[in-house]
């Protein structure tokens, strides 16, 4: 294992910022994982620090294949993480909205540039992310409809689900939308947790990474072969919204099947305990994204539904 | 007229409400023109609540002069200016950077965008104010997209602004609410001047000039006499230099905007206030005018110090 800086920043009164990238093996740029880039991603942090401890005894058995080398970033943004914030310290932009960067650009811009112009070598990309809607999801890779998309790949990491996005304007300037511009083969790895740990799902993040590693022939690692994906596009996916505004308390989580008609959720008045709106499944399916916080309002997404699939 | 856009249940005991204040003839014909002057996308640029006030009163004033219908959206994103906010408090992604929204499948804040751009939708003319962040102080001025510069540098230059920078498309633009607007045939002019947080009343009551003298144009405000508007420098991103900070450190100006210099001169110094010495003297990178500034002083590597305008008009 070799440590090295990828970035560093000079703050006036803070530490320096110091991004570092941890790389296994020697060769080929085979595969970069990238963790959080948002001060918030705490199970993304989480699930990158297992990565390097694991690779780190697998390189240490001889298991990372000659000629190929594996990077990991476990943090891009630790000085928003240090104070709370998720988005960058002094002007509140999201590095992940900055990609590709630009190198004589604003702070963030040029931390982009300076991680971007690392990690555009690798052949796969990987990253922890999570998404701009707050929320539980199921394990699940995602993709960006880019055209370079490769649906098939993302099927080797044996998560249950593969979505496949179609990128908004906003999107276009994310990691994992210039990663595939620029010919790497990116992934987004969604976990169901951004600010606490999840062990279960971290541990099935971990495990996923390694497996889609050992089949593209870059470590040995025996593990269970994990899921056949099902592939969705997000478009598809039902989409169900709150009616009323209150104290939300939800009767599913990810993963759950559901019955149309079925009630998935009620809305109590803040005020006078009543239940003043009930949340019903639109279709027979499983839940894929849920509402978590304790306060809901009115026409909030609150649930994405996988139409008529069944466990 | 106060009439409501859209409105949203919060969680306890309040709504988000979007207001516009729509000001028209006592008498319709039908054939009125509608203009839309909407500001307070972001929470902390202020300075278009001031022409909104000013803007109001003064048609208030003269109403037998208004000929069309003045639709002002002073509050877009209303939870934002009353907590001093950004963006809209509680979601990630930029206002201005998720139109046109959608009424079915996106986050809250992007169904509220779709409301607003199917209230302006079918507007003749529509003027987005911004004041840039609380980082940089900017001189009036119009920013076109490219693409839409043939058709909007005419009225651009009805405004009184003193600069119209026509700048490059690029793909994440697309989604502003100016974008938009354009994309439905409301032709929408972005002004951006001042500096967040605060009100600059000259460069509003310049503003009001111009807008009064756009409405006249459009046959909105019926006046023989036009406001004396000024000439406004056009130009694209080929004659804009861009300043950035080197080093981390205070940020002390030594220049005042739009004032001619020459390429090589100070514009200030990035001082650290522990060791007491000049960490980075900050130049022009061409002859010109300074149209940014920046107003706040803590810089980092990066961080926008100031954008010069050279080119074609110099000399």
């Amino acid at each position: 294992m070799d440590k090295k800086t990828v970035y560093s920043l000079k703050s006036l009164y803070r530490e320096d910022m110091n991004i570092y990238g941890y790389t296994f093996g020697s060769g080929e740029k085979s595969a970069c994982i990238v963790g959080p880039i948002r001060g918030n991603e705490i199970q993304q942090l989480y699930v990158c620090s297992r990565l390097v401890r694991a690779l780190t005894a697998l390189e240490k058995h001889n298991a990372i294949l000659p000629g190929k080398e594996i990077m990991v970033i476990p943090s891009v943004n630790h000085y928003s993480m240090n104070i709370g914030k998720r988005f960058w310290p002094i002007d509140n932009t999201d590095i992940n909205r900055m990609f590709p960067g630009y190198d004589k650009g604003e702070t963030t811009q040029r931390i982009a540039a300076g991680v971007f112009d690392v990690v555009k070598e690798y052949e796969y990309g990987i990253q922890f992310a999570s998404f701009y809607m707050p929320g539980d999801f199921i394990p699940h890779v995602r993709m960006m409809e880019t055209g370079y998309h490769n649906p098939s790949l993302a099927n080797l990491f044996g998560l249950p689900y593969v979505v496949i996005r179609k990128p908004k304007p906003v999107d276009t300037t994310t990691l994992n939308y210039n990663w595939q511009i620029w010919e790497t083969n990116a992934f987004s790895l969604y976990t169901n947790a951004t600010d606490q740990i999840d062990e279960e799902s971290a541990n099935q993040a971990v495990t996923a990474v390694l497996r889609f590693l050992a089949r593209m022939g870059l470590i040995r690692y025996n593990c269970h072969g994990g899921y056949i994906a099902s592939v969705l596009y997000e478009q598809e996916l039902e989409v169900i919204r709150s009616d009323a505004a209150g104290i939300y308390r939800p009767l599913k989580k990810p993963g759950d099947s559901v019955s149309f008609g079925e009630k998935i959720a009620e809305i109590i008045h803040p005020f006078e305990g009543t239940v003043q709106g009930e949340i019903l499944a639109s279709t027979d399916g499983v839940v894929f994204f849920s509402h978590v916080k304790p306060l809901v309002m009115e026409n909030e997404v609150v649930f994405k539904l996988i139409r008529r699939i069944h466990i | 007229m106060i009439e409501t856009v859209v409105s949203v249940g919060l969680p306890v005991d309040e709504n988000l409400v979007v207001k516009k204040n729509r000001l028209q003839p006592d008498t319709l014909t039908g054939q009125e023109k509608r203009i839309c002057i909407v500001t307070g996308i972001h929470g902390d640029e202020l300075e278009g609540q001031y022409v909104c006030y000013e803007l109001i009163r003064r048609i208030e004033a003269q109403k037998e002069k208004l000929k069309g219908i003045v639709d002002v959206y002073p509050a877009i994103n209303p939870l934002g200016i009353d907590s001093i906010t950004r963006g809209i408090p509680m979601f990630d992604l930029d206002m201005n950077r998720i139109f046109p929204g959608s009424l079915t499948d996106g986050a809250l804040s992007e169904y509220v965008a779709a409301k607003v751009v199917e209230d302006m939708d079918g507007a003749d003319m529509a003027v987005d104010i911004h004041a840039s962040n609380i980082y940089l102080r900017e001189i009036p001025q119009v920013r076109v997209n490219e693409k839409t510069a043939r058709e909007l540098v005419p009225y651009a230059k009805l405004v009184n602004c003193d600069y119209v920078w026509v700048h490059s498309a690029s793909t994440v633009l697309e989604a502003t609410l100016a974008y938009s607007l354009n994309a439905r045939g409301v032709k929408t002019l972005v002004v951006e001047m001042g500096v967040g947080m605060r009100i600059t009343k000259e460069y509003g009551n310049q503003l009001i000039d111009g807008i009064f003298n756009l409405m006249i144009e459009l046959g909105i405000w019926d006046s023989k006499e036009r406001p004396a508007v000024k000439e406004p420098i056009v130009s694209t991103d080929h004659e804009v230099g861009f300043v950035n900070a080197d080093v981390s450190g205070l940020f002390i100006p030594c220049v005042e905007h739009w004032k001619d210099i020459k390429k090589g001169a100070l514009l200030g110094q990035i001082v650290d206030p522990l060791t007491g010495k000049v960490e980075q003297e900050v130049l022009s990178p061409m002859d010109g005018m300074v149209f940014t500034l920046r107003e706040y002083p803590i810089v980092v590597s990066g961080s926008l110090i100031a954008r010069v305008l050279g080119g074609k008009y110099h000399g």
